[in-house]
């Protein structure tokens, strides 16, 4: 603000002109870091609005494929988002405090875990490739020139007979037909939870790369007290892809899970 | 304002075992049958969590006005289209049969 500063030519090398001072600069930065995660609301947004709708028109649908996803999983991976978070606000913190060896061991700390998240929801697709309930069921177990799932749709009938049974266990009676089509209708849970969850571990995935690149530029020294603006926008980046597993986990995993299996 | 600077690995702690604690609790209800408040007790669990991340973790309780309105803004758009598309859809078999 002061008109003053521009008598002196020095100053810190991160500094562009277009600002006064570094809060300026880093303030800016944010600002902006904001404005585009508040696009990235946007389109979660209309995703999240289009499953609620579904949800409530093909809720049985939704139920059975709900409980045949794991529970435990998504679970364990929450709390390892949960943990990633941690390590990247330790990590901004570390190099607000000019603490190079925390905030690199911290950086590290933050790409293992989402490596960890990663790993598990790469195990629970696998899981849903041999139930055979990967929508279109054409990719799956078994997997050849003649459809593979498609012979005999086994993912679909194992659902149809679990409808059956948890209808049985509450003593009403499902008629065969009437539980295939809601087995069928499951393809549209399968659908979006292939959506929203490939959706954010691309996100995860892009996260890891700007880890990486953070990671080589603190070992070079290039962030202190005075200049770690990309350190806290990777942070808010990462915690933003973490808000949005808090949202799905609850979505996708726990829909009248009293009524089903683990 | 005189602590203008992030909160510190104490509060961080504090945050994450909050964080923790509500999964647990959001994993152990949904096997309870609340009936119609399953879905809204996990929902709430979820926004709780949201803004403790936010506040805390994304550093917008220290950060400025036009930050934090800035930020509002975005919520209560989220809010509009779930809000309005939901009263739409749930409403529709209200008045029928």
């Amino acid at each position: 603000m002061s008109t003053s500063q521009t008598t002196t030519t020095e100053h810190h090398p991160a500094l562009a002109h277009q600002f006064d001072s570094m809060a300026q600069q880093q303030g800016a930065s944010t600002f902006g870091m904001w404005v585009f995660l508040l696009t990235e609301i946007m389109m979660f947004g209309g995703l999240f609005a289009a499953y609620l709708i579904y949800r409530i028109k093909y809720y049985d649908a939704f139920v059975a494929g709900s409980t045949s996803i794991s529970v435990s999983w998504g679970f364990a991976n929450t709390l390892v988002l949960i943990a990633s978070s941690f390590t990247m606000a330790m990590a901004v913190w570390s190099a607000h405090k000019g603490k190079r060896g925390p905030l690199v061991g911290f950086l590290i700390g933050t790409m293992i875990l989402g490596a960890v998240f990663l790993g598990i929801k790469g195990k629970e697709y696998y899981d849903k490739y041999d139930e055979c309930h990967i929508p279109g069921h054409v990719i799956g177990k078994g997997f050849n020139a003649w459809g593979g799932c498609s012979v005999n749709n086994p993912g679909l009938g194992n659902i149809a007979d679990e409808i059956q049974q948890h209808a049985r266990e509450a003593g009403v009676s499902v008629p065969e037909a009437s539980a295939m089509q809601t087995a069928r209708q499951t393809e549209i849970f399968f659908s979006f939870y292939f959506l929203m969850t490939g959706l954010h571990a691309f996100h995860m995935i892009i996260g890891m790369g700007l880890m990486t690149w953070l990671l080589l530029r603190s070992r070079r020294g290039d962030f202190g007290p005075q200049y770690y603006t990309p350190i806290e926008l990777g942070g808010l980046y990462w915690h933003f892809v973490d808000i949005v597993w808090i949202y799905l986990f609850p979505l996708l995993y726990l829909i009248s899970r009293h009524k089903g299996a683990i | 304002m005189a602590e203008h600077s992030h909160p510190g690995p104490k509060l961080y702690f504090i945050i994450f075992f909050t964080l923790a604690f509500f999964t647990c609790a959001t994993w152990a209800i949904a096997f309870v049958d609340l009936g119609i408040l399953n879905p809204i007790v996990a929902l709430a669990i979820a926004c709780t969590k949201a803004v403790l991340v936010i506040l805390f973790f994304m550093h917008v309780r220290y950060s400025d006005t036009l930050t934090k309105i800035t930020i509002t803004c975005g919520f209560f758009w989220l809010l509009i289209l779930i809000t309005l598309s939901l009263s739409d859809y749930l409403s529709r078999t209200l008045f029928t049969t």
